[in-house]
């Protein structure tokens, strides 16, 4: 799967030369996407770079200015409602009913693919145990804590058995717990074989779950590949990370003879390499400096791709 | 602006259950809601009619209550489906992202407008409803003519539904919407004839209560609830209609500019 070239017939959501702007700003730049059967796919990128409006072009609900998109072979925007009738929508922000129950939820988002109510009902008990929310049904959304809130967000996402799932940001704003346990859900959809495309800028959460990867900055795709492809191919296999107020001197003596690459983030360093011991060696003994060895990752990746500055 | 915005509506009966999801939430809360939007145009016409009725002589033949009968029902239907298409639509648009929620759904914006219009315009109906039986109950009038303000009461409840959806597109919060009453609805009251003649109003405010929208359903509804055919019915229907028509179409446009952008 990954890094696998797609034929046209076998992409389930395709994007060709995608632009969008507003007034001056080119929001989508020109992004070439193609996402095939049963793969889980993150879209990646700081604030600001993109995302949510590639999925809003990809669910045509804005026009591209150019551009070709396909979703489950239907030409989006002209038959996006056809296509929509097929894909699942997490969106970023909770838009629940607070109204209704956790039950009447699902039934009257199911209404609006046209499902007969019962079909929907067949289908909510085995939405219920996804979300975790069995015995819940009859709870009013108030109630709900924000982990539950994000999984009956996500049950709802897949009332109408969709074949392409978007989820914008799953786990933003979730605790460790409730984030874990999204994840979890997430695996399983992928064991069944849906196909995902989810936005995110929590990279372990891309590492964990996504065949390949696009990193997304300033509205332009700027790298693609599996995870590991994008480690090994955009960054040093090593880092040493160097605190305390002597990090900055030590990278001054040693940084250029031990480090293919140095950053700096407050009184942190960060050296990339090849060789993490020959670097520990000249650190062992500094009772002034603390320092951590570990295997780069695609924070890593994302970091050196995007900068470390903020994108507010 | 671009002119996709523009584009004729494309309705379908999908807006149905959209119209059904705002039906059961309502369902819910059915009997403080219909306490809140009745009390008040009741109150209104019950302790005017009787409390100023007393001190005044007839009004065009008719005992003021009867006269005031006739604006109430107009009044209480507009007020409910502005309120309705105000604060509520507002509430599902942009507060609990109803809308987004549906739009991610295989139902388009369109289908959404329309459905919201026609619940205020539901909603609205019961209120004018409601006035209707009082004015039945107290025998103000038994005239079987009173039934064309049934449908009367409909095509108010689009218009004001439709121009409440007009704000609620432009909106960015709750507190615009006392713009709202006072530009729009208050001179709506005080000048199309509600509680008095509009002939006792100055020529030039005459000129602009004739254009306004309340002015011809209260010119078709009074009569009616004295039991006469109203005079030139087919024009003041036409206004209405043309109303209803219009103002939907650019709180279509509105709406689009806001979400599908």
């Amino acid at each position: 799967m990954p890094g696998r070239a797609l034929s046209a017939s076998s992409a389930l959501l395709q994007l060709r030369g995608v632009r969008k702007s507003y007034g001056a700003q080119e929001v989508v730049a020109g992004i070439d996407l193609e996402i095939g059967s049963g793969e889980c796919f993150g879209l990646l990128g700081p604030n600001g770079a993109g995302k949510t409006t590639t999925l809003r072009l990809a669910l045509g609900l804005i026009d591209p200015d150019a551009g070709e998109i396909h979703v489950l072979g239907e030409p989006v925007p002209r038959r996006a409602r056809e296509a929509r009738l097929r894909v699942g929508v997490l969106p970023q922000q909770d838009s629940l009913d607070p109204d209704f129950t956790v039950r009447e939820n699902l039934l009257v988002y199911g209404r609006y693919f046209g499902l007969p109510t019962r079909t929907i009902a067949a289908r909510i008990p085995a939405l219920l145990e996804f979300a975790g929310l069995e015995g819940r049904a009859g709870a009013r959304i108030p109630s709900l804590s924000g982990g539950m809130k994000r999984r009956l967000s996500l049950a709802r996402a897949l009332i109408n058995d969709p074949q392409l799932i978007f989820l914008d940001e799953p786990t933003t704003g979730l605790d460790p717990q409730a984030r874990h346990l999204i994840w979890e859900r997430l695996k399983r959809l992928v064991v069944e074989g849906k196909t995902i495309l989810l936005t995110t800028h929590f990279m372990e959460e891309a590492e964990r779950l996504c065949h390949r990867v696009a990193v997304m900055d300033r509205g332009r795709i700027i790298a693609q590949g599996s995870p590991q492809e994008l480690i090994a191919h955009h960054i040093e296999p090593q880092v040493v990370e160097v605190y305390g107020e002597g990090a900055q001197a030590w990278t001054h003596r040693h940084s250029e003879a031990l480090c293919r690459r140095c950053e700096h983030a407050g009184e942190t360093a960060f050296c990339y390499t090849h060789d993490g011991e020959r670097v520990l060696a000249t650190l062992r003994g500094r009772d002034d400096l603390r320092y951590l060895q570990r295997r780069a990752n695609l924070e890593d990746v994302f970091l050196k791709l995007t900068g470390r500055d903020l994108r507010d | 602006m671009r002119a996709k915005h523009f584009a004729p509506p494309r309705l379908t009966l999908r807006f149905l259950q959209v119209w059904r999801r705002n039906f059961l939430v309502w369902r819910k809360l059915a009997v403080t809601s219909i306490l809140g939007n009745l009390a008040d145009p009741m109150l209104y016409m019950l302790g005017l009619g009787y409390g100023l009725g007393g001190l005044l002589p007839q009004v065009n033949g008719t005992p003021y209550i009867t006269f005031l009968a006739g604006g109430t029902v107009c009044y209480s239907t507009m007020n409910s489906a502005t309120f309705e298409a105000l604060y509520s639509a507002f509430s599902r648009m942009h507060v609990q992202k109803t809308w987004e929620a549906i739009l991610n759904a295989p139902v388009d914006l369109d289908d959404i407008v329309l459905a919201e219009e026609v619940w205020a315009a539901s909603k609205s109906f019961l209120s004018g409803m409601a006035i209707l039986a009082i004015i039945w109950i107290l025998r103000l009038s038994h005239s079987p003519l009173m039934l064309w303000i049934v449908p009367l009461t409909v095509l108010i409840g689009l218009i004001f539904g439709a121009l409440g959806l007009m704000m609620t597109a432009l909106s960015p919060s709750y507190d615009f919407f006392l713009y709202y009453f006072t530009l729009v609805i208050t001179p709506m009251v005080l000048l199309c004839g509600v509680f008095f003649p509009a002939s006792q109003l100055p020529q030039a405010l005459q000129h602009v209560s004739a254009v306004l929208p309340l002015s011809h359903a209260i010119e078709l509804a009074r009569p009616l609830v004295n039991g006469r055919v109203p005079e030139r019915a087919a024009l003041h229907v036409c206004v209405l209609i043309a109303y209803a028509v219009v103002s939907f179409y650019i709180a279509l446009v509105l709406t689009r500019r806001r979400l599908l952008t």
